[in-house]
């Protein structure tokens, strides 16, 4: 045992739930024996999870373990070959599709933003799953999307077209987008994906405010393990379309893990800054010695 | 205190959302109206000019009942019905044209670019001059060639769902196809029917007459509230299919039903002036650029497709002295450069539209 997991010993039981705030999400998310795929291809055999309500879920793994795949079932946008996902106990595959929208809310991978449009337009398009035939824009509309704006702090550019914008504002234009269709869940494919450091760390700071204050169960792809480590509550490894450990990061982030998911030698410390683990990936270059194991002993 | 700063700070941001969407919506109106007023002052226009000039005045008396027997001959029988075709032609190619390059979101993808047109046109002649059909069943069978091609492309296209640009390029290939066997027919027919079913081709309103006004006044009646509905899902389908199903919209449910409204639209409007080149293609552009950031601005792309088509047919009656051209040659003459355009900055920003 490293010091670094005799460290996590100790402190494994140490006030949790006041780091993360009350549960206050009624809504419950889970996947029953689904099978995925596209056509013929299957990419997930079978897999059974379940979210846990008010908390931030990260699923990690390599590139086409089936995490966006798993994510995208979860969002209704593919429908299982066998088994279902459920949401409050239902299947989504049978629920009105503006029903579920209106519990469940996502943001793909990569969303296309109209030419022209503003800001205040492409978030109050966040509106649609709560207005029907007859009941159009009113009050509450705009306060949802003035709320989003805030929380988002892209209010100053209402005005402006999204195509104007950098890189990590108009992804915190999306985010709003999905604040203000207020559902109690909130699914995320790759959010941080093309932003740069600083950006990643503001998206992943915003989401984490959302889920503290309102109690929003998130679901998220990320590609950085460390970010992952760090901002998950809960935390999912894929490998080849089947979950080879879920927990806490401190629970299940080990070098085995990591060197059977992502089949890359490492080190696993503590992350000076969060206490949480961190990832030191080991490659053939530039690393002190062969049996480099334990920088932390 | 604290929760006092947080309300009014919502408060204003509430205030500025609404001032925002206020803008936008003001700019949409004026817009709509000083297009409206264009229309209606060209349709006047064309009511009062032509190989007898009539005041205004008289036009309008005449409108109301009154005038000689010559001014009424001139006024309701000749003018009046194809100065409403030409508005109503218009803006059915604009609405249509704002729906396929909306829904597919691409620039090209217009009805008269990705084979609806090519379809209703190889369909006309085919009934034209290999079986004598003329007439009414003539814009039937337009109408028919055109929803024919819509779903052949569709179809075509179909893997798990139609993506844009599949659609497109597929359309055009079909398109491409449907055009040769229009020329196929022509080469094989007598020289005057050939010729005939050229002017036809070429998009026209010449000697046009309550008898296609009646139809086309139907079938928009019809059509034009059906799109309005299925148009309610273009604000999320814009988004891209995954944020739409997020959103909640039927994706594909209601892309068929809003392409079905766009197809009928143009092969109605194909059925009674033919193929009118270029006019879905550019309408819907001309909005959105009038009205930047309001989405898919159909209204408007109705109204600049009728006021094109208005202009179009007036210079197209006037322009040269003795000659009465198609309709379709002179909007052809405005659309072709801005085809041109299109694709020189498309290249330009790297991505084919």
């Amino acid at each position: 045992m490293t010091a670094y997991e005799k460290h996590n010993e100790e402190h494994e039981t140490q006030d949790d739930n006041e780091r993360r705030g009350p549960v206050v999400a009624e809504h419950t998310l889970q996947a029953r024996d689904v099978r995925l795929g596209y056509g013929d291809r299957e990419i997930v055999p079978g897999l059974s999870v379940t979210v846990p309500p008010g908390r931030i879920t990260v699923i990690v793994g390599p590139n086409a373990c089936g995490k966006s795949t798993l994510l995208r079932a979860m969002a209704r946008l593919l429908v299982p070959s066998a088994g279902a996902v459920l949401l409050n106990g239902r299947s989504i595959q049978e629920m009105p599709t503006k029903e579920v929208a209106a519990v469940l809310g996502i943001l793909p991978q990569s969303p296309t933003a109209p030419e022209g449009i503003t800001v205040s337009d492409l978030v109050g398009r966040g509106r649609y799953p709560h207005q029907g035939w007859f009941r159009r824009w009113g009050a509450e509309d705009d306060e949802a999307v003035a709320q989003a704006l805030l929380s988002t702090d892209v209010l100053e550019l209402a005005d402006r077209p999204v195509d104007e914008l950098s890189g990590g504002q108009r992804q915190r234009v999306w985010i709003a987008m999905a604040l203000a269709q207020r559902t109690d869940i909130l699914l995320l494919d790759e959010p941080t994906t093309f932003l740069d450091a600083s950006h990643q760390l503001d998206v992943l700071d915003l989401l984490t405010d959302l889920n503290r204050e309102r109690g929003v169960t998130m679901v998220a792809v990320l590609h950085d393990l460390n970010l992952a480590c760090r901002y998950a509550d809960h935390m999912i490894a894929m490998k080849a379309g089947r979950i080879l450990a879920e927990g806490r990061p401190v629970d299940i982030v080990t070098e085995e893990l990591v060197g059977e998911v992502f089949g890359m030698r490492c080190s696993v410390i503590e992350d000076p800054a969060s206490a949480t683990p961190m990832v030191v990936p080991l490659g053939r270059h530039h690393v002190k010695g062969p049996e480099v194991k334990d920088p932390a002993a | 205190m604290a929760v006092d700063t947080e309300k009014d700070r919502l408060a204003d941001a509430v205030r500025q959302v609404n001032a925002v969407r206020g803008r936008g919506r003001r700019r949409s109106v004026t817009v709509a109206t000083a297009l409206l007023a264009a229309v209606v002052a060209v349709f006047g226009l064309s009511l009062s000019v032509g190989d007898m000039v009539m005041p205004i005045g008289k036009v309008v008396e005449t409108l109301l009942g009154g005038g000689d027997g010559g001014s009424q001959f001139v006024v309701l029988e000749l003018r009046l019905p194809r100065a409403l075709l030409a508005l109503l032609v218009g803006a059915a190619f604009g609405l249509s044209g704002g729906v396929f390059q909306t829904v597919l979101r691409n620039p090209l993808a217009s009805p008269d670019l990705i084979g609806i047109s090519a379809g209703a046109s190889a369909v006309a002649v085919t009934a034209a001059l290999l079986f004598q059909v003329s007439g009414l069943a003539l814009s039937a069978s337009a109408l028919a060639g055109a929803v024919a091609a819509g779903a052949a492309i569709y179809l075509l296209a179909w893997r798990q769902g139609v993506a844009g640009q599949r659609l497109v390029l597929v359309g055009i290939g079909v398109g491409m196809g449907l055009s040769s066997v229009v020329w196929y027919v022509m080469a094989r027919s007598d020289v005057t029917d050939a010729q005939e079913a050229f002017r036809w081709l070429a998009g026209s309103l010449n000697g046009r007459s309550w008898g296609q006004f009646w139809p086309i006044l139907g079938a928009l009646a019809l059509l034009v509230p059906l799109t309005a509905v299925a148009a309610h899902a273009l604000r999320p389908l814009q988004l891209g299919d995954d944020a739409a199903a997020g959103l909640g919209t039927q994706v594909e449910p209601s892309r068929l039903a809003l392409l079905g409204c766009a197809t009928a639209l143009a092969g109605v409007a194909t059925a009674a002036a033919g193929p009118v080149g270029f006019v879905a293609f550019v309408a819907a552009p001309i909005a959105r650029r009038l009205v930047p950031g309001r989405g898919a601005a159909l209204p408007h792309a109705a109204l600049a497709g009728a006021l094109l088509v208005l202009v179009a047919d007036f210079a197209a009656q006037h322009m040269l002295p003795s000659v009465q051209l198609p309709v379709g040659v002179v909007t052809s003459i405005i659309g072709a450069p801005y085809l041109l355009l299109l694709l020189a900055r498309a290249n330009r920003v790297g991505s084919g539209g």
